[in-house]
């Protein structure tokens, strides 16, 4: 099954540019792309720009509607996204428990839909 | 046709008997193989309808369990064929046939109910969905059954079994005992679920016929069995078993709680009690600790002669505060504090939890002993009314009433 790892985290709790915990964490999404990588179960992912980079859209009445930022107001912030290949959803949480930014943010973990229109 | 409605009870009678002992093995057996709770769930169904009809007419099978699973399958069977999806209802069929195919129709169905008890109280489920889920499938109690002694609407609770199962196709919930690195967290999750059914029974009055105890207590004495020599469902199982032995004694004949230590030991159930003590004692030597262990031991200490071993117990609750350090531990510990003369200490922790615990009644009931060992008459009083109005169930309130009239 796929599943998308979306990264979610609060932007104060991140570590600092610079710090001993900022290598920290950077080794540790290296050690998790080498790990996801070489497993063979890796299928995609992107970091995202900060939320201040965001913006919102949507359509009411036919008439576009823009906002600055991202749509919910929020504590944590998606922050970027893995999609993996893997068996079960066990595996997907084993890779989770991985990405560093379970340790001060949340991980979410959703299968992605499987449309299968031709029924083959 | 003379003896056909007696016939038709002793058939049901049996029917009843088969499926209140095996449903759990069956339903195990059957999800193991179709991968789909629910198909498991309507063709053991529809084949103990069948069972109606067929031991009426020929006698019961031989192995009505091999029977029933084998109609099963067929019925399975039946139901696949008119679904549409083909890549799984080709390998749904492919294994159902090859089982069919063999003729051991006195085959010994293999224990799997340890798989379907982990996927039953996966984590990745609501709590409640986990209990409900489990008394379903494991333990065979019905939706109605589980819905009334959780005070829940059918409906509603039917609803949660179904996003329940739902969710456990949907989210790719492996049907597997889970892997060692994820073990003592889902063994954990398991525990807990078995714990959450124990309480629920031993807090509700005991009118129903499916007394919930019993089955927390059979669900832990599986897993026990099922993968012996495990520390934690040792202690779990001898926490249960102590606290089941004092449970006539749990409330005094004009309905109010009894504390352990102010208990009657001679309404306590002595062979629970050895069998509870027994067992910790084996989990310990292990040397592997763990919460339910010292949960164990807390409750094993205080039923020591004559009275609580408020000394250890403290012991044990500083310990089990490394593993769990929740606020509602915070205030045991802090009771433990003050009944071995700690007042200063018991009050200050108790005071630091105020905010986050404000509608908890154990909470304002432990404030209240406390203040009232302390001599703070006032205080004391105002938290038995706290404790008193937050009381859900009526033994509870009475005690916390004679324990406030006793200040003077």
């Amino acid at each position: 099954m796929k599943y998308m790892l979306l990264i979610y985290g609060a932007p104060g709790a991140e570590p600092t540019y610079g710090t001993p915990e900022f290598q920290t964490m950077m080794a540790s999404f290296a050690a998790f792309n080498e790990k996801a990588g070489a497993d063979g179960v890796l299928r995609g992912g992107e970091g995202l720009q900060g939320i201040e980079t965001a913006t919102s859209l949507r359509v009411r009445g036919g008439k576009v509607e823009t906002m600055d930022g991202p749509f919910a107001e929020t504590r944590e912030h998606l922050g970027g996204y893995y999609v993996l290949e893997v068996p079960d959803l066990d595996a997907a949480l084993r890779y989770a428990a991985m990405i560093p930014v379970a340790g001060y943010g949340t991980i979410e973990v959703r299968p992605l839909m499987d449309y299968n229109p031709t029924n083959t | 046709m003379a003896n056909a409605a007696p016939q038709a009870i002793a058939v049901s009678k049996a029917l009843d008997a088969v499926m209140r002992q095996d449903r759990g093995r069956l339903m195990a057996a059957l999800v193991s193989r179709l991968r789909s709770f629910q198909l498991a769930e309507d063709a053991l169904q529809e084949a103990s309808i069948s069972a109606l009809v067929h031991w009426g007419r020929e006698g019961l099978p031989h192995s009505p369990q091999g029977w029933l699973i084998r109609v099963a399958f067929r019925k399975a069977l039946d139901q696949i064929r008119t679904e549409r999806r083909s890549t799984e209802r080709d390998t749904a069929m492919h294994l159902i046939l090859e089982i069919l195919g063999t003729d051991d129709n006195e085959a010994e169905i293999p224990d799997e109910r340890l798989r379907l008890i982990f996927t039953c109280c996966h984590p990745a489920l609501e709590l409640k969905s986990r209990v409900a889920l489990t008394l379903r499938a494991v333990c065979g109690l019905s939706t109605a059954e589980i819905s009334r002694l959780f005070l829940d609407n059918e409906t509603t609770m039917g609803q949660r079994l179904s996003r329940a199962k739902a969710k456990i196709s949907s989210a790719g919930i492996a049907y597997v005992v889970p892997q060692e690195d994820q073990w003592d967290d889902r063994l954990n999750a398991v525990l807990t679920t078995t714990y959450l059914i124990f309480t629920t029974g031993y807090t509700s009055p005991q009118n129903e016929p499916r007394d919930l105890c019993g089955e927390a207590l059979f669900l832990t004495r599986v897993l026990c069995m099922l993968r012996p020599e495990q520390a934690e469902i040792e202690g779990a199982l001898a926490l249960m078993l102590l606290t089941e032995a004092r449970r006539s004694a749990r409330v005094s004949p004009d309905g109010a709680t009894v504390p352990p230590g102010e208990q009657d030991r001679n309404l306590w159930d002595r062979a629970k009690q050895i069998e509870g003590e027994q067992l910790l004692e084996t989990a310990l030597r292990r040397k592997r600790a763990g919460p339910f262990q010292v949960k164990a031991a807390i409750s094993a200490c205080q039923m020591s002669a004559p009275g609580p071993d408020w000394p250890q117990i403290l012991l044990l609750y500083n310990v089990l505060l490394t593993m769990e350090p929740t606020p509602v531990v915070q205030v045991n510990h802090a009771v433990a504090l003050a009944e071995t003369g700690h007042l200063a200490a018991a009050q200050s922790i108790l005071q630091s939890l105020e905010g986050s615990l404000a509608d908890f009644q154990p909470y304002h009931a432990a404030l209240a002993h406390v203040l009232a060992k302390a001599n703070n008459k006032e205080g004391a009083r105002r938290a038995y009314s706290s404790a008193i109005a937050l009381a859900d169930n009526e033994s509870d309130r009475l005690f916390l009433k004679n324990q406030s009239s006793k200040i003077v």
